[in-house]
């Protein structure tokens, strides 16, 4: 099926059911407890830098490490999957000395997926898959100073940051049905992401859609950067995204407020895939898939949601647990807000007519 | 302005090199830490969206947009708002646009250049994702005329939706131009402009109309008081034409009503080109209102001016007028010897006026607020001042006393504390405000290092009588000598006189009833003179009040327990079917409208929280509170605007519907339907007065299906709140010295949770339970309570065991839920809400319980499981016996 089938169905399918996409690639790839020459494989075996961490890498050194976590995300009852691209942009792979390889890493990282999602529609020809192209927060932010005694000081500015997401989008453009510019605690590093695919997209008879996800990072109820959950929407809304929601930080029980806030807010789908509970003493995510999928499907039921998953600390069987728990539970309607010029500073600003 | 100011939006000016001298010589400079603090202030005046300009020769402007702000990203109280990045070149813009995370304003775009250029920064705007002001300017000029306004506005809009840029993010900024310049062709530009923009507002659907107003009076420069009554009068027209906003200083604008009126005659001539000698009428009056440098325009009321510094400080004061108050306050300091002469001369003599006033029903206490903000200023700007003279002379401040006050612990309520608070600031006093929930031992601590003459302690819920009684107790335990002040809703003369003052004889305990008592009663206490006269009279009081009390409860003797029960309702269960909610278990709603809310607040509670007592609307006309209690609806109006607008508040509910049966005086909650497993059980009170014959002794039971019937019946119960975002707005407030805004916010954060939890009720009735579809009541008959189901609090009359809020609460899991949780002694946090349970029964209706007897404490000890001991002080407030004998 073609790219612009499969987003129609999947839209289609949207309208009928609580659509899901995938769990933690991180920790997954954590649980398999790789050592630095794993992350070297052959090819980069003289590198002199540890490559431990760096996980968009095993995309090339790794492959069917990677192929089998989406495997079984998708077994599990994924209809979205995210590539393993999180940091394979030339600003984050510089800790690594590897922003050179970034766009192999993105391209190879996205063909991966599409691969997998492939196999499933061939199995199951009537079950649109997705893959969604994860474009990550970038591990230098545009409105934080990392001095203290320096407010103004930024280490990068946004041309920068939109080159190195513009890079990630181009390179992963061919193969994704989504981009997906996730776990953003930074809203100004995201705008430039939605720039830099914007621009990707401009004069394509194919263009990708978007999907925003923020991250909440405490029950402030605020972005890192000190914004709410509407005024992130405000500030995102130009992207015109397919689906918007928040990911990350928080397990499912903190994270319900923001969500019921964010379905107020956004005008299209709403997406949310929190942490498997909060991290415990020793840094793990210990929730149950029991105890994700009762919230979930209790926000499903309670028409805030209309795609769930999940983010750091779930595995394929809290995505089973979770899509039983929302199965014949009808989504979040999506309607058309009445019109206002809605801005954003830190708060949300609305003037309506 | 009237109310259409209210959805009118401020732009701030002031961030502007071009507009501002002082913040063009900071940032040329490089003083851009001050330059931020222009920002605030711009914030504070209530500009809800800040214009920031850089165009200047000096300057790169382009990065010095970008220095400026990327500060502001660091500065939350300034962040908050969205930011207009203002300049006539593109890549000052861009360089802006790069720098804000959150969506802003471009000021702005033409299609001076062409259509193409036009486009492409459209184009721009999308991506970064901004609104945008486009000016009426075309490949010809600038638009002067009504119709080429209209015409080249028209023609943008047509490109930009074209090219998918969204109505709504569209600002037309048709020109504002000078009038009365003396050449004819001026006259109409006014006219032109506001017939502009009621037609852009009819012709082009969701567009705004914008304007920048200092160019219209021009031809007055150095007039100010003209230049400000000109832009008054034109706002007050072009806001009714449609105009959406402007880039003003905020708070330099004047009450349209309060302009001199023959200048606002000859003012509105001008403006709306009423006759060929408007611009010479105006000259001809102008100077007279030269030199009257002042912000409140009551032109024919600026003779106060005129007066001497003191009799200036002291109209400040008494009207509650911010603007001068530092020009005259450092004035009285050249003229005084030392800065301290300025607080005891001219000011305190300015509050006690105030004082007088106030106690003479002639000032009300939001006035008296309002007054503080203005003394609060003056000494603000008199402290470096002081503490200089502190450092020459070695000689401490003078202060006319020190007074510790809290909410004691377990409770959350402070506004009535925050209000006697700021009345005796004003009376010279120093207040050590210690909040909320505040352990005994702080207070005591506290007290002890700042070498307090006096505590105060508060509280609203009845627990915290107790822990008041504990406070009296450790102070009479650490030998502590000195006046102990008593306030609160929930404390009464009574209270006071039989469990706190035999706590703490040592010294005098004192209840008092409000703010204008509470200055009273600490100054004579702080007196030589009158002090001892008033502790003697309290004494004799309280003993009065004792006597009565002792013989109240042995005059009153209660039925036997069984003897009550034997009198419950019987309500016939027989023919009745009992209606099913909806939905079992609980759920959440957010989806909650402040606008709908702010229309349901009742005033008349409102009202009284300010001490201007009596019932809405009818106070409105009272002759002697109308003005206080129209001028506080007033400004509650105002700040309800920016609660709805900016939405300050989240308000939140959880409501929760089971299977239920009585059971005796307890009402059993079901698990399932089979009704074998009980989920929770509910205990009630039962009324143990004598009564007439044939009048029930009621409990919340009576009105629930007993078990033997073998009825399913169901209760409902809720938690709302509309308190999340309050504590830190109030703070930011109280921070900012605004005491006023500060006790408001949280006042009408209550207002919301009781209207949240009456239009839930409704909600209730009408759908969730369904019990009255066909219902329709007026907000009046709301507020009085007309229909069909009751919603009692545990705490209140019916049930005034706090205690079962805490099985409230554990079915609903409203701590997770939305956020509210119990203190120790189950208030709610955040204090601005409210929870109960529901009963339809048609017969159901609130009581109160009254005074109990021993039997019933000790049965509803056993009901419950608790110590006897432990129920009894639960219950202390209604116990009909006196439980030390």
């Amino acid at each position: 099926m073609t790219r612009k089938e499969r987003r129609a169905r999947l839209s289609e399918l949207a309208k009928k059911r609580v659509l899901i996409t995938d769990g933690a690639m991180g920790t997954a790839i954590q649980a398999l407890g790789l050592d630095d020459a794993a992350f070297h494989g052959e090819r980069f075996a003289t590198w002199p830098i540890p490559l431990k961490g760096d996980n968009d890498l095993l995309n090339l050194t790794r492959p069917k490490a990677i192929r089998t976590i989406h495997d079984d995300y998708l077994a599990a009852g994924a209809d979205l999957i995210e590539t393993n691209t999180f940091n394979a942009t030339s600003i984050s792979q510089a800790d690594y000395g590897m922003q050179n390889m970034v766009a192999e890493i993105a391209r190879e990282g996205a063909k991966l997926a599409r691969a997998a999602a492939n196999a499933f529609e061939i199995q199951e020809p009537e079950r649109p898959r997705g893959v969604m192209g994860a474009i990550g927060p970038l591990s230098k932010t545009l409105s934080i100073s990392p001095k203290v005694e320096d407010p103004g000081y930024r280490e990068v500015d946004f041309d920068e940051v939109y080159v190195s997401y513009r890079e990630q989008a181009e390179a992963m453009a061919e193969y994704v049905d989504f981009f997906a510019i996730e776990t953003v605690f930074d809203t100004l590093n995201a705008k430039a992401a939605i720039t830099a695919c914007m621009d990707v997209n401009e004069g394509t008879s194919d263009p990708v859609p978007l999907i925003l996800s923020g991250t909440i990072t405490d029950n402030s109820g605020r972005t890192l950067t000190g914004q709410t959950t509407e005024a992130f929407w405000n500030s995102i809304a130009h992207a015109r995204p397919w689906a918007a929601g928040l990911n990350c930080a928080l397990g499912a029980n903190e994270l319900r407020p923001f969500i019921a806030d964010m379905a107020r807010a956004a005008d299209c789908m709403v997406i949310a895939y929190p942490n498997a509970g909060l991290p415990n003493a020793f840094g793990e995510y210990d929730e149950t898939p029991d105890t994700t999928s009762a919230h979930l499907g209790e926000w499903a039921r309670d028409g805030l949601v209309n795609i769930v998953g999940g983010c750091c600390g779930t595995t394929p069987d809290h995505i089973r647990a979770i899509a039983s728990a929302v199965a014949g539970v009808k989504p979040r309607k999506t309607n058309p807000h009445p019109v206002a010029m809605r801005l954003s500073g830190l708060e949300p600003f609305e003037l309506s007519t | 302005m009237t109310t259409s100011l209210s959805r009118f939006v401020n732009i701030g000016e002031r961030t502007n090199v071009s507009g501002s001298a002082r913040f063009k010589r900071l940032i040329v400079e490089g003083d851009y830490e001050e330059a931020l603090s222009v920002a605030r202030q711009q914030i504070d005046n209530g500009a809800q969206i800040i214009d920031v300009n850089m165009d200047d020769g000096l300057l790169d402007g382009a990065e010095a947009m970008t220095r400026f702000l990327r500060l502001i990203a660091t500065e939350p109280d300034i962040a908050r708002v969205p930011l207009m990045i203002d300049s006539s070149k593109w890549e000052v813009i861009e360089a802006g646009l790069k720098c804000v995370q959150g969506k802003p304003v471009v000021n702005s775009i033409s299609m001076k250049e062409g259509e193409k250029a036009f486009l492409a920064r459209v184009h721009d705007c999308m991506r970064y994702g901004a609104a945008v002001v486009v000016m009426a300017f075309d490949e010809q000029g600038q638009a002067d005329t009504e119709e080429r306004k209209v015409k080249i506005c028209t023609r943008a809009y047509k490109l930009m939706t074209g090219a998918g840029f969204p109505p709504e993010d569209i600002i037309f900024d048709p020109n504002i131009f000078a009038v009365a310049t003396g050449l004819p062709e001026h006259d109409n530009y006014g006219v032109d402009f506001i017939n502009a923009t009621r037609r852009i507002k009819q012709t082009l659907p969701h567009a705004r109309v914008s304007g920048g107003l200092s160019n219209l009076s021009f031809s007055f420069r150095g007039n100010e008081p003209v230049r400000r009554a000109m832009h008054s009068a034109f706002l007050y027209h072009a806001i009714r034409a449609g105009l959406d906003m402007a880039i003003v200083n905020a708070g330099q604008l004047d009450i349209y009503d309060d302009i001199e009126p023959d200048l606002r005659n000859r003012v509105e001539d001008v403006i709306l080109n009423r006759r060929a000698d408007a611009g010479e009428r105006l000259l001809e009056i102008a100077d007279r209102f030269r030199g009257q440098s002042g912000a409140v325009a009551k032109a024919a009321d600026l003779s106060w001016r005129e007066g001497d510094v003191p009799a200036r400080l002291k109209h400040a004061l008494i009207h509650g007028l911010t603007d001068f108050i530092v020009e005259d306050t450092e004035e009285a300091r050249q003229l005084a010897d030392k800065p301290l002469e300025v607080i005891e001369g001219p000011l305190m003599a300015g509050m006690n006026a105030v004082g007088e006033l106030f106690g003479a029903g002639k000032m009300f206490l939001p006035q008296v607020v309002k007054s503080a903000r203005v003394m609060k200023q003056a000494v603000g700007h008199l402290v470096p001042y002081l503490e200089e003279e502190k450092k020459r002379s070695g000689l401490e401040g003078v202060s006319n006393g020190k007074i510790v006050m809290a909410t004691v612990k377990g409770d959350v309520h402070d506004i009535g504390k925050n209000i006697v608070g700021v009345v005796l600031q004003c009376n010279g006093y120093d207040v050590v405000d210690l909040g909320v929930m505040v352990p005994s031992e702080k207070i005591l601590r506290i007290a002890r290092e700042e070498k307090a003459d006096l505590i105060g302690l508060s509280g609203l819920i009845t627990p915290s009588l107790d822990e008041m009684v504990h406070v009296a107790a450790e102070m009479e335990r650490e030998g502590w000598d000195l006046p102990l002040l008593i306030g609160g809703a929930t404390t009464s003369p009574m209270h006071t006189a039989v469990k706190i003052e035999p706590a703490y004889v040592r010294n005098a305990t004192i209840y008092v009833s409000d703010a204008s008592r509470a200055v009273g009663v600490v100054r004579t206490l702080l007196s030589k003179d009158n002090r001892e006269a008033l502790i003697k009279q309290t004494r004799d009081d309280y003993e009065r009040l004792r006597i009565s009390h002792a013989s109240g409860r042995s005059a009153k003797p209660r039925l036997k327990l069984e003897a009550a029960r034997a009198r419950s309702l019987k309500a016939d269960w027989r023919d009745y079917t009992p209606p099913e909610p909806v939905f079992l278990g609980v759920r959440t709603f957010d989806d909650w409208d402040l606008g709908d809310l702010r229309r349901h607040i009742d005033w008349t509670p409102f009202l009284s929280s300010w001490d201007v007592k009596g019932r809405y609307p009818q106070i409105l006309d009272d002759p002697k509170k109308g003005e206080a209690a129209r001028t506080l609806i007033k400004d509650a109006n105002i700040m309800l605007d920016r609660i709805v607008a900016e939405r300050w508040l989240q308000p939140r509910a959880v409501v929760g519907f089971w299977r239920a049966n009585a059971d005796g005086d307890d009402i059993i909650l079901w698990e399932g339907q089979d009704r074998d497993r009980e989920l929770k059980r509910l205990h009630t009170l039962r009324q143990q007065m004598i009564k007439d014959t044939g009048k029930p002794n009621y409990a919340l039971s009576d009105f629930i299906a007993p078990k033997a019937s073998l009825l399913v019946d169901y209760i409902g119960g809720f938690c709302v709140t509309a308190g999340h975002g309050e504590a830190e707005r109030s703070a930011r407030f109280a921070r900012a010295g605004d005491d006023y805004s500060s006790i408001m916010v949280k006042s009408l954060a209550d207002r919301l949770a009781e209207a949240l939890a009456e239009s839930l009720h409704a909600r209730v009735r009408r759908e969730l339970w369904g019990y009255a579809r066909d219902e329709t009541y007026s907000n009046q008959e709301m507020i009085s309570e007309k229909f069909q189901g009751i919603r009692p609090a545990p705490g209140y009359p019916a049930q005034p065991d706090h205690t079962e809020k805490r099985t409230l609460f554990t079915l609903l899991g409203a701590e997770k839920r939305i956020g509210v949780s119990l203190t120790e002694n189950c208030a709610m946090t955040p204090p601005a809400s409210v929870s109960g349970f529901y009963f339809s029964h048609p017969q159901s209706h609130y009581f109160a319980v009254g005074r109990i007897g021993k039997d019933q404490v000790a049965d509803y000890a056993k009901r419950k499981g608790l110590p006897f001991a432990e129920t009894e002080k639960w219950l202390s407030p209604i116990l009909a016996y006196d439980p030390r004998k």
